[in-house]
């Protein structure tokens, strides 16, 4: 898998039978031995936190399968039916759907660690663009999902979110129809989207093998972003970093099982404990706390097919970006101006998340009595400077600005007194 | 060792950020009144919470003889009031089906079944592995008798709306005292007119037979609106939660083991790195 020279000698009979005809063993020992640089931060731990909440997703969700209707009619009920009366149905469910939330926060992270370190410059192209991959078809993983408990916001959400194909010219009509097998949202819907909410998990599992692989290939950027140049520039990925990543993951879990234990329901919404109802439209439509900046920037313009547009934009940049920013220079660390642009980005990003839980036309930060700055002017400040980041600041910066002065090796950096 | 808290305290903002968006959707869904919504101390808030069985009880009582004359609770079976957490359960019974209580509120209830050797739809009492009978034969007839309105089922109430608990209380508790129908925690007019009055039901005292056998006796409260609603309150957010008790207490357990083992593999790290300049 790795370019590193393996240390592997197989020692008794059967191995050594098998290492001649499929090296298995000799990968998973690769694997382990894989010269990881030693400045790695905790930010380089969620890419382990996310394997781990892949498989739970994947454990949780077979087994709900198992007693999961995927009905009109039942579907509700199965969903309560585990919960009251599969054996451990009360906790394998909400592991599952916390486990949606928490998947989601660790990317988030993730993505934001690949941002500020650069991990998405050469030779990580390859490695960022199967992320970015990976995250589309997280999101439509967790939407499919989101459909299938048909509570009112699983109905309107799915309502909602479909609707966007009716907006494409010409063809958006039938291409609608055909997604929803049928007019509106029904049980051929929740059918098709049960079955593609199995399949795709299974898609990103396979996509997280490529990650993987292209990320051993290129190797690990690190928080200085200077290549490893020597051996005491890295360390065996075992144990150092199965320690690390082990540490890291239990910080993790005890919030994880904080919320399946005890706040079962706070990432989701109450209306999603009301049957869907075809009839009855809830006050708001929302969707889960990780689409939401998504959602203020598609209401951000008056116009749909627009809005749809530059939502499909604010995801299609992640794509570009690694040809986007000029700079040769990895790390933020060294790039003092930038550095600023990015804190401006992340918090833009978190506004844009409360714009998306607003009412456009509520007011977000009020100056005096009934006036303000309404949730959708921000949202529309705040989505300006989204796509600036990325098609004005990155290229710029990348050009003009003065990069610190940065350390000869990773050694250096870590014994030489540079962070 | 600052990286840690660094990344503890990002990790915290980011979920509070979660967090705080989440309660600004919450309150823009709310109601527009001027009404305050009490909120109450419940048996069941906090992470060692449990329900209060006695409440459970007397609200079961307010459910049979007050809500349920409209309102289904069609997600729970008689058999669930007697299982572990729930309000019947005894230890004596570790299958529900046999516990005397539930048995007794189950065949107080008249459940439809098809006669297999007429074919005929036929009436009998119920047993304790029914579910909840419905109230109406469908939907319409529920409407018709409610002036256009369905009586939404009960079992995940709790759950279904944003303030869980305190909102059913609020509710049952703010009707306007000119006006049967103006319910001011919601902020409109109702089709339910105000359920509860003063002495409605009447309160029995509460026997509990605990493990070594000792019966106890809690006596029974004045049966007032407030305490009407609190008691169904309990009992209807254990019909929405019914696994809530083993839920925490296994999730303590957890919590623990998890805590032990991330401290140890804080010692391993640090043991394992400690030549390690980085």
């Amino acid at each position: 898998m790795s370019g590193h020279p393996s240390t592997y000698e197989p020692k008794y009979a059967p191995t050594k039978w098998l290492d001649k005809r499929l090296p298995i063993i000799r990968m998973g020992a690769d694997f382990m031995t894989y010269p990881s640089p030693r400045n790695l931060n905790y930010w380089w731990t969620f890419g382990g936190i996310l394997t781990l909440c892949l498989m739970t997703q994947i454990i949780t969700g077979i087994i709900l399968a198992m007693h999961y209707v995927p009905h009109v009619d039942l579907a509700f009920e199965s969903v309560q039916r585990i919960k009251r009366d599969v054996p451990f149905g009360w906790l394998i469910q909400p592991m599952h759907a916390v486990g949606a939330s928490m998947f989601f926060f660790a990317v988030y992270i993730h993505m934001f660690r690949g941002l500020y370190y650069g991990s998405y410059k050469a030779p990580r192209e390859m490695v960022w663009l199967f992320g970015c991959v990976i995250y589309l078809i997280m999101m439509a993983t967790g939407f499919l999902g989101y459909t299938l408990p048909w509570g009112q916001m699983s109905f309107w959400g799915a309502t909602v979110i479909t609707g966007f194909f009716g907006a494409v010219p010409v063809v958006g009509e039938s291409l609608q129809q055909w997604l929803l097998g049928g007019f509106a949202v029904d049980n051929p819907t929740l059918n098709r989207f049960f079955a593609l909410h199995y399949l795709l998990p299974f898609v990103i599992a396979a996509l997280v093998g490529l990650h993987v692989w292209a990320m051993h290939h290129a190797g690990q950027n690190n928080p200085i972003g200077i290549e490893p140049k020597s051996k005491k520039d890295t360390l065996a990925f075992h144990p150092f970093y199965t320690v690390k990543d082990a540490f890291a993951v239990g910080v993790f879990l005890l919030v994880f099982a904080f919320f399946v234990f005890y706040q079962p329901d706070a990432l989701g919404h109450a209306d999603n404990y009301i049957e869907a109802d075809p009839m009855k439209t809830p006050e708001h439509i929302v969707p889960e706390w990780y689409f939401l900046p998504f959602y203020a920037i598609l209401r951000a313009v008056p116009d749909k097919l627009m809005g749809i547009l530059l939502m499909v934009a604010a995801i299609a940049v992640l794509f570009i970006l690694p040809w986007l920013d000029t700079s040769k220079v990895r790390s933020m660390r060294f790039r003092p101006v930038t550095r600023r642009w990015f804190i401006l980005f992340v918090i833009a990003c978190f506004i844009l998340g409360w714009c998306g839980a607003g009412n456009p036309d509520d007011i977000a930060i009020p100056f005096g009595e009934d006036k303000g700055i309404t949730f959708l002017l921000l949202a529309r400040v705040a989505t300006a400077f989204y796509f600036a980041f990325f098609l004005l600041i990155l290229p710029i910066m990348g050009m003009i600005e003065k990069p610190k002065e940065r350390p000869e090796s990773i050694t250096k950096a870590v014994l030489g007194g540079a962070e | 060792m600052r990286n840690v808290f660094k990344t503890a305290i990002i990790g915290t903002l980011a979920l509070a950020g979660v967090g705080v968006g989440g309660l600004m959707a919450a309150n823009a869904a709310g109601g527009s009144s001027d009404y305050k919504m009490k909120h109450m101390h419940w048996h069941f808030d906090g992470w060692r919470g449990t329900y209060d069985r006695a409440a459970m009880q007397r609200g079961y009582q307010v459910y049979r003889e007050v809500c349920a004359s409209c309102h289904q609770l069609k997600y729970v079976a008689f058999r669930h009031l007697g299982d572990k957490g729930g309000p019947y359960y005894d230890d004596h019974y570790p299958n529900p089906n046999d516990n005397p209580y539930v048995k007794a509120f189950a065949a107080d209830w008249t459940v439809e079944e098809v006669d297999l050797d007429t074919g005929d739809i036929i009436e009998r009492p119920a047993i304790p592995a029914d579910m909840f009978p419905p109230i109406y034969p469908n939907a319409a007839a529920a409407a018709a008798s409610n002036g256009g309105a369905v009586p939404p089922d009960l079992s995940v109430m709790v759950k279904a709306r944003t303030g869980g608990a305190d909102y059913v209380y609020n509710v049952l508790t703010s009707y306007d005292k000119d006006d049967n129908y103006m319910n001011k925690a919601m902020g409109i007019k109702i089709a339910m007119a105000n359920p509860l009055s003063d002495g409605l039901v009447e309160y029995a005292d509460t026997e509990y037979t605990d493990k070594d056998g000792k019966v106890h006796i809690i006596k029974a409260p004045e049966a007032t609106v407030d305490q009407m609603a609190k008691d169904v309150t309990e009992f209807l957010a254990w019909a929405a939660d019914p696994k809530m008790e083993q839920r925490k207490s296994l999730g303590l357990a957890t919590m623990l083991y998890l805590l032990i083992l991330t401290i140890l593999l804080w010692f391993s790290y640090k043991a394992v790195w400690r030549n390690v300049e980085h």
